[in-house]
């Protein structure tokens, strides 16, 4: 266990390595030079050449690439070209409402795909599992802002229940917390709901054929119990490795989300970091969204070898 | 489960493998109007010029958000443009991106699988790089290639392009690998057949089936983020009609007239489910073996 886990980790290296080098050489791709950039244009040559002395980029490209690695290791992100701020600081304050989207999110997914899943399996080829079967469909197709513009068409426009957009943070009070939060998270899960109450029938369909589910029900276990005690627990292994290959999907869902609703979180900032050519900035927070689905990933292995008695490695 | 290959990123790999059973119990009939959904968007991409008198990209001030009428059959947007027409031109970037992109994926990733599954020095290299690849999410890739350069059509398909090659290359090389074990494969190599015609003549055909597959599903992800890129401003200039574009301009005034969004959004959903689902239908037509586990 402990040597797979080792052995599980090494691996993440040379991955963690590649897109390091891919991210470093996206900025070295880069037109136009970011000394240029950080001088403005009134500066004279000079000044050019001091910040880029300033920023090591007169040094070869292996020395830049190991100074920026070392820089990283230290926790140090690099600072902006246009608000001269460091990154880490930008990032933390855009922190907030795209962690509380995105945890509004998995919690609404949770709450909705596990048990549609649950029954459509139940309930095998009956209307339900088809209506649960064809509205994933549908929610693999339609795009993230088509369902955000349904959804505030609906819910915000006509009804009225709800704000068009906006975010305001937890101390301005839980109600304007969530009444800004639900529609974007909303909007989020759809996605994530598709997926997750596929990957839950599937996986619940197997486990319903095993004998125990057959020895449970022959005790005279009620329905309930055997569906989310004994059959649920068992199928949650596959369900958990979908949580962690949706992490794309959530990705490009936060970004497009936050545009939508004009949500000041972390979607937004790349956005932005784009528009303005803020390359550091987009290294930064590309390499740390790498970092987190590795990490991700990681975690999910490793939860297989501990819920799970019969994985041996 | 039990065998769970302790590659960083094995959870990734379940994605596509999901997302290509989408509907596993279709009837037959959504197969069927899938094809015909998708053959009238082509129709209307390819005979747009003869489908509507007006200039998709043409501003006219003083005809802003009409409604709709015999001259603008579905209004106009907020520069007077004419929406019917921007619509039926914005098939033809998605159309173009999501061929292109499909067909260039299928160009890089059917070698680049083919030799990492046949040989062991080059697959150790190559698949490490293609899993820090598949670490970035896509649509952050393609942001930031996009961000290189200015966004035209091609540099827009090599950006949506890039993040997708993994998928293929490692579904060829799975193939592969499990395909040159077979007798006839090492019959062929004891004939002393070149390397070289082993893998275009023995291997090569026996993965073009998931392939087909996995580039319909290939195509209308690049669909997807062509629209993506677009509605968030990165993408093609805004004058260009495209679905994305469409539905970034109506946001303003959106409020008072949702049109300006509906019916972009409305192609472009029906687009992919429509890809998607002939995608499905493809797979069993060509997988037996999954029909047979299915059915």
């Amino acid at each position: 266990m402990f040597s797979y886990f080792i052995r599980r980790l090494l691996t993440a290296i040379p991955v963690m390595l590649v897109v390091a080098l891919s991210v470093f050489l996206l900025l070295r791709l880069s037109p136009g030079d970011p000394a240029t950039i950080i001088a403005g244009d009134m500066a004279n040559p000079e000044q050019v050449a001091n910040i880029r002395r300033a920023l090591g980029l007169d040094e070869p490209i292996l020395t830049q690439f190991l100074l920026w690695i070392g820089n990283l290791l230290q926790g140090d992100l690099g600072t902006s070209l246009i608000s001269q701020t460091t990154v880490s600081s930008m990032i933390a304050q855009r922190l907030e409402p795209t962690v509380s989207l995105a945890l509004a999110a998995i919690l609404i997914t949770v709450l909705i795909a596990v048990p549609l899943g649950v029954i459509a399996a139940w309930r095998q080829g009956s209307w339900i599992d088809n209506l649960v079967m064809s509205v994933s469909v549908v929610g693999f197709s339609v795009p993230v802002f088509v369902i955000a513009y349904l959804l505030i068409q609906v819910f915000a426009i006509e009804l009225r229940w709800l704000p068009v957009q906006g975010f305001r943070g937890l101390d301005k009070g839980l109600g304007e917390f969530l009444s800004r939060l639900i529609l974007p998270a909303l909007t989020l899960s759809s996605v994530y709901i598709a997926l997750i109450a596929r990957m839950t029938r599937a996986s619940m369909l197997e486990v319903l054929r095993e004998d125990y589910i057959r020895t449970a029900r022959a005790k005279g276990l009620s329905q309930r119990v055997v569906l989310f005690r004994h059959a649920l627990r068992n199928a949650a292994v596959p369900i958990l490795t979908v949580v962690g290959a949706g992490f794309a999907m959530m990705v490009s869902g936060v970004v497009v989300t936050e545009s939508v609703f004009n949500i000041p979180g972390l979607g937004r900032l790349i956005v932005d970091a784009v528009l303005a050519r803020d390359y550091p900035v987009i290294q930064a927070l590309i390499l740390l969204t790498a970092g987190l689905y590795v990490v991700i990933n990681l975690l999910i292995d490793l939860s297989y070898a501990i819920t799970d008695p019969r994985i041996r490695y | 489960m039990s065998q769970t290959p302790y590659s960083p990123l094995s959870g990734a790999r379940t994605l596509p493998r999901l997302l290509s059973g989408i509907s596993r119990k279709r009837p037959r009939g959504a197969t069927l109007v899938a094809a015909i959904v998708l053959l009238l968007i082509v129709a209307m991409a390819i005979f747009a010029p003869w489908l509507t008198q007006h200039d998709p990209s043409e501003i006219a001030p003083a005809q802003r958000l009409q409604g709709m009428s015999a001259e603008h059959w579905l209004g106009t947007d907020a520069y007077g443009r004419d929406l019917f027409a921007r619509v039926i031109y914005g098939a033809q970037v998605s159309l173009t991106v999501g061929v292109g992109v499909a067909l260039a994926t299928l160009l890089v990733g059917l070698p680049l699988g083919l030799l990492a599954g046949y040989f062991r020095s080059i697959d150790a290299v190559l698949m490490r790089f293609m899993d820090g690849l598949m670490a970035i999410p896509g649509i952050l890739a393609a942001i930031a290639i996009v961000s290189l350069t200015s966004a035209n059509l091609w540099t827009l398909m090599i950006a949506i392009m890039i993040p997708e090659i993994p998928q293929v290359v490692r579904l060829i090389r799975s193939q592969v690998l499990s395909i040159r074990e077979e007798a006839y494969v090492e019959a062929a190599q004891l004939m002393g057949t070149p390397t070289l015609t082993i893998i275009w003549r023995h291997l090569m055909p026996n993965t073009l089936a998931p392939l087909i597959v996995q580039c319909t599903y290939i195509c209308a992800a690049a669909i997807l983020t062509e629209a993506t890129l677009s509605f968030l401003g990165v993408g093609l200039s805004s004058e260009t009609p495209t679905w994305g574009n469409i539905m970034a301009d109506g946001r303003t005034f959106f409020q008072l007239k949702p049109s300006l969004i509906f019916w972009a959004g409305l192609l472009l959903s029906l687009c992919i489910l429509s890809i998607n689902l002939l995608g499905d239908a493809a797979r069993d037509a060509l997988d037996p073996k999954m029909q047979r586990r299915e059915g």
